[in-house]
């Protein structure tokens, strides 16, 4: 652990212009639950920490006008997770956050910093490894031929194929959230399949975020159908542990047959995976097996396994044939 | 009569200390002046320390030295000292440059913060020598050799009875395959963790957490060439250990090194990371088996040869076919043990080191036999019972109650309900298959030389102790209870005391020992005190007991009383209430403090019998026949390990073991790169322990046993036999769920998919 500077923000503006005046050289700490340990690690070499717990204002969940919800960066994933109307009108993310890390951590972890939580590859997170392309850039990548049990195969390059480990944003993912941030040019909106990005030319950065940008908050458009959504996460134990891969669905069925969909994956690839193509296959088709069998095969066209992780493909496919099913309360067949 | 203690479950009482932080743990004793020390661990597995810059963490505020290989003081080359592969572990203390596998402490940051000295650690640079390191097991396999014997305190390495081979070529029935298991680590709540003191240039004073205080003791003063009584080593609590607190590590002796070198006390408290590779760990294991039976389901023969690998620089040899020699009655035995030298830790002691990982193999093996003969797993065990131990001659068991826990296992399960064809149970939901699984649990009955003190105050109340270890077992609890029962006095009149070295020499808290062994240690000298006590009082002329004979009396709640045997023909002896005197009368009248009894407990019978705990587990599992995942439903454990001394603590290390063995086959795996030896999870997020959520219902019952040879107390010992047989147990289950045999660690859902 390095020496740091610590301070306090009061209100955002002063946390924005001490973020620009810090040159790259500062971050912003929310709850702390993966920015605390990666600087233990040694990962996270910030020479400064604004601590934004205090901004009260980004601590709220607020209804928005016209049936939306925004999500403060600082709300409290427990809290989110707990919220009548987040439970009501977006199931999908109380169940994804509640599959998340455990109570105590969900107490402390916060919207903002659940966003920009950074991948768990063994690589990236212990600079024993002298491999890491995110980590330093042009080193390689030390999982591509090393242990890739829990890595990407969508998406990847071998650059870099590592995971985005969040439940949550599989969710947002699928809910089709906004990301509100601000910057010393004012506010901005990102659309969430916009925020993460795939390994391109800069690894180091997981989001379009600038580094003198703050997250004041996300927003989940208003969409009465979203209700009937599901997530399902896949892991290696029962609880307490990130996903091996997890799936966000949400259906609108009339009469038997699909009117629209949307499928999100977490744990295969450098992005909460929208699965486009399976929610094309799915519009207009009738909500059975045979349906989730052929948008869980579109999902997976694409993939690519690895050494360990190959497993990973077929259980994806059938964990999208399961989430959907489930949702749909077909019964299964033997 | 007194309400015995013994059996009862009585709550621990060192509980109130534990839930109110009360309780200190080594790393949490106050010691004033503390340097901190912190490990600069090796980045590569082979190859040599070429330099080590450390001039910026030298000049960073309040760090006060780094030590390296290169400044460090020379250790006394002696006899058991750090040089003598015989003294213990084989550990470097900075002696040499020689790096043989990663993590390995080469250096040390010591300094007036932890913080600083965890930032001065990080800012020395280190260039190395750096070779290709062997990693791989299998690949490495034409470099296996024989362990120097003996294995498993007392064995051969390698035992054979009559013919295996062709014994095998003639049976009706046979199966042979290999079982696998990966590197596991112990990874006890408690890190490791040594404050060392030098009180004078001469004597060291140690708080360690330690399963040994005694053997630390013998080992530190090999080291430095000290008297073993100009050391003295203290742990009163342990937050767990399961093995990997019982050998001496680099950091205990690195503590003292440097606390010698500053002349200030110096604590080393490892951080998780730093205990992978550096506090031991159950090595990767091949188990290749074969066994035949005969047409009527009895054995004929078993081959049973293990392949593990080792260090660079010492031998521990995971004993894995020892128990396939002794379970089951088989003329033809035959089992081996090799190992491959790789740039990888030194493997250790891990929860019933052998048994755990050998009956893994041993019970599968015995469930895919069964199979195959189409008889039932409970029945096939039966007829293949074990009356006398075939691995020393027919030798009588001490005692064995073995078909006792099948019969009751299978009771309490509702065995005779599952249909035995694989894949044919499903949950109401039919979206997860059930299986049922069983194996035998059996884990040897260890004893050695104990010794313990004990004291009558002249209050009334007793001061016992013993230089043992509570690991959080509930050594404090069970002593309490075997001495109160041993003096005649209620145990809130007793005070225990443990994890000191000043106290008489017990052996280390390992292989399901304590009980066994210092607790007889502790009967004895409280028997032989209640003793002394009756001799003063019928021996003095001022005792109202004057005369009569110690015969004659007997200790209810701390008074010795006159027993009349004279009412119906002596079968009810009447107590007189009324001539008698207490304890505190008699030691008040010695004018002395109190009057104290040392005693030994010395192993008898051992030639004459074989002794072993013995066990049951049944489980049933749920696998989702879609994504392979695997939840442990319901578990049944019926086990006949002795006299049992307190029924909540003894239910609580059959659990602990039974959950221990839930993560060993479910969950467990410290990952190495096989191309540079480095471990990839190294932490508690990514090497899976079980949480609760894991954890089933779980049924704990006991066949009640009287083992009059063991010793005084009739106690085995339940540390370790509760996880016997539970990977064999789940992996069973497993394929009764599934149809899918999986012989290799953990089983995770992947294995499943296919
Ligand atoms: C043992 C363990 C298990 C876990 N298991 C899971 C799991 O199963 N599933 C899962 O999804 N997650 C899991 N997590 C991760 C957890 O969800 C994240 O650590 C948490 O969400 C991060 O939130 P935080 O507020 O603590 O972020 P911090 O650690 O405070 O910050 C993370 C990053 O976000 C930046 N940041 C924070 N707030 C803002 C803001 N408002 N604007 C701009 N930047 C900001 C910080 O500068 C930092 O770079 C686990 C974590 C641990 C430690």
């Amino acid at each position: 652990m390095n020496p740091f500077t610590y301070s306090r923000a009061t209100d955002g503006n002063a946390a924005l212009s001490e973020l620009a005046a810090a040159n790259g050289q500062a971050k912003l700490l929310g709850g702390g639950t993966n920015l605390i340990d990666l600087m233990k690690m040694g990962v996270e070499q910030p020479k400064k920490l604004i601590d934004i717990n205090r901004l009260a204002p980004l601590a709220k969940i607020e209804e928005l006008p016209g049936g939306g919800l925004r999500l403060g960066a600082l709300s409290r994933n427990s809290d989110v997770a707990e919220h009548p109307l987040v439970r009501e009108r977006y199931p999908v993310l109380s169940q994804a956050l509640l599959a998340g890390a455990s109570p105590q951590l969900r107490n402390m972890a916060t919207t903002g910093g659940n966003l920009l939580q950074r991948t768990r590859c063994y690589y990236f997170y212990d600079p024993a490894f002298p491999a890491c392309n995110k980590r330093q850039p042009g080193s390689g990548c030390g999982a591509l031929e090393g242990f890739n049990r829990i890595h990407a195969i969508l998406g990847q390059s071998d650059q870099c194929i590592a995971t985005h480990p969040s439940d949550m944003c599989v969710a947002l993912a699928a809910l089709e959230a906004v990301v509100r941030v601000q910057g010393p040019k004012g506010e901005r909106e990102i659309p969430f399949g916009e925020f993460h990005t795939l390994p391109g030319e800069h690894l180091e950065n997981d989001t379009v975020l600038g580094k003198d940008e703050l997250i004041t908050a996300v927003d989940l458009p208003a969409a009465p159908w979203v209700k009937h959504s599901h997530y399902l996460k896949v892991r290696d134990r029962a609880s307490y542990t990130f996903a091996l891969v997890s799936v966000a669905a949400v259906l609108e069925i009339d009469g038997g047959t699909i009117k629209q969909a949307r499928i999100a994956l977490g744990g295969v690839a450098h992005k909460p995976w929208r699965a486009k193509e399976a929610e094309q296959k799915l519009a207009g088709s009738r909500a059975d097996e045979a349906a989730f069998r052929a948008a869980a095969d579109a999902a997976l066209a694409g993939a690519k396994g690895y050494k360990y992780n190959s497993f990973k493909i077929e259980l994806a496919r059938r964990a999208i044939v399961r989430a959907l099913g489930t949702l749909a309360g077909t019964p299964r067949s033997a | 009569m007194n309400t015995p203690s013994i059996g009862q479950p009585l709550d621990r009482i060192d509980g109130w200390l534990k839930v109110t932080g009360g309780a200190r743990y080594s790393a949490e004793i106050p010691v004033s002046g503390v340097v901190h020390g912190v490990l600069i661990r090796s980045t590569i597995a082979n190859g040599r320390v070429a330099a080590m810059d450390i001039a910026a963490a030298e000049k960073l505020p309040g760090v006060l030295a780094v030590l390296t290989p290169f400044n460090a003081p020379r250790l006394p080359d002696k006899p058991g000292g750090v040089n003598d592969p015989r003294g213990g572990r084989r550990i470097s203390v900075l002696q040499n440059d020689r790096v043989f596998y990663y993590n390995q402490p080469i250096g040390v940051a010591l300094a007036e913060t932890f913080e600083r000295a965890v930032h001065a650690a990080e800012l020395v640079n280190v260039r190395y020598d750096e070779q290709p390191p062997l990693v791989d097991l299998l690949s490495n396999e034409s470099r296996a050799y024989a362990p120097r014997p003996p294995i498993s305190r007392d064995r051969p390495v390698d035992q054979s009875r009559g013919d295996a081979a062709s014994a095998l070529a003639d049976a009706a029935a046979r199966v042979e395959t290999t079982y696998f298991e990966p590197v596991e680590n112990h990874n006890p709540m408690e890190p490791h963790a040594t404050t060392a003191v030098w009180e004078t240039p001469e004597r060291l004073t140690v708080y360690d957490a330690t399963q040994g205080i005694h053997n630390t003791r013998h080992r530190l003063a090999n080291i430095f060439g000290l008297p073993p009584d100009h050391v003295r080593v203290i742990c009163y609590f342990l937050g767990g250990g399961f093995g990997s607190k019982g050998p001496v590590w680099e950091h205990t002796a690195l503590a003292a090194l440097c606390a010698q070198k500053l002349g200030r006390p110096v604590k080393i408290a490892l951080s998780r990371q730093g205990m992978f590779n550096n506090t031991g760990f159950r090595p990767e294991l091949y188990q290749r088996i074969a066994f035949g039976a005969d047409a009527d389901g009895r054995l004929v023969a078993q081959r049973h040869e293990c392949l593990q690998h080792n260090s660079m620089i010492d031998e521990f040899v995971e004993s894995a076919s020892v128990v396939t020699r002794m379970l089951y009655q088989c003329p033809h035995n035959y089992s081996s043990h090799r190992l491959v030298r790789l740039n990888i830790g030194t493997p250790s002691y891990m929860r019933a080191p052998g048994e755990a990982s050998g009956t893994f193999a041993l019970e599968g093996g015995m469930d895919e036999l069964a199979y195959e003969l189409k008889i039932d797993p409970v029945e096939f065990r039966l007829r293949n019972h074990a009356d006398t131990d075939p691995s020393e001659n027919d030798k009588p068991w001490s005692s064995k109650h073995l078909k006792e826990c099948y019969q009751l296992g299978a009771e309490k399960f509702g065995w005779a309900k599952h249909n035995p064809h694989p894949r044919s149970m499903r949950t109401a939901d039919g979206r997860w298959l059930v299986g049922y699984g069983m194996a035998t649990a059996s884990y040897p009955t260890r004893r050695s030389p104990s010794s313990a003190v004990a004291r009558l105050l002249a209050d009334g109340t007793a001061l016992v102790q013993a230089g043992t270890q509570d690991l959080g077992t509930g050594t404090y609890t069970i002593m309490t209870q075997i001495a109160a029962d041993a003096l005649g006095l209620p145990v809130w009149k007793i005070r225990f005391e443990l994890g000191d070295t000043l106290f008489p020499e017990t052996p280390g808290s390992g292989g399901s020992q304590t009980a066994a062994s210092t607790g007889s240690a502790v009967f004895n000298a409280c028997t032989a005190l209640k003793q002394r006590l009756v001799e003063l009082a019928v021996n003095d002329l001022r005792s109202p007991l004057h005369g009569k004979s110690p015969g004659d009396v007997n200790v209810v709640n701390g008074r010795i009383q006159l027993v009349d045997f004279s009412v119906n023909g002596g079968s009810e002896p009447r107590q007189d209430n009324w001539i008698g005197e207490t304890f505190a009368d008699v030691v008040q009248r010695t004018g002395q403090p109190f009057v104290e009894v040392k005693a030994d407990f010395k192993p008898a019978n051992g030639e004459k019998f074989s002794m072993h705990s013995f066990g049951a587990q049944f489980c049933e599992v749920h696998v989702d026949s879609d994504l392979g995942r695997i939840r442990v439903a319901r578990w049944t454990g019926v086990f006949a390990p002795g006299k049992i001394l307190n029924a909540k603590t003894a239910r609580s290390q059959l659990i602990g073991g039974i959950i221990y063995g839930i993560g060993m086959a479910l969950l467990e795996e410290t990952v190495y790169d096989k191309r540079d030896g480095r471990i990839v999870n190294p932490n508690l997020a990514e090497y899976h322990v079980p949480v609760n959520a894991d954890v089933p219902q779980m049924e704990i019952a006991f066949v009640e046993e009287e083992d009059p040879h063991i010793n005084p107390i009739g106690v085995k010992g339940i540390g370790e036999i509760g996880i016997t047989g539970v990977c064999a147990a789940l992996a069973n289950a497993v394929f009764h769920a599934t149809g899918k045999r999986v012989r290799e660690l953990p089983i995770t859902l992947d294995k499943l998919l296919g």
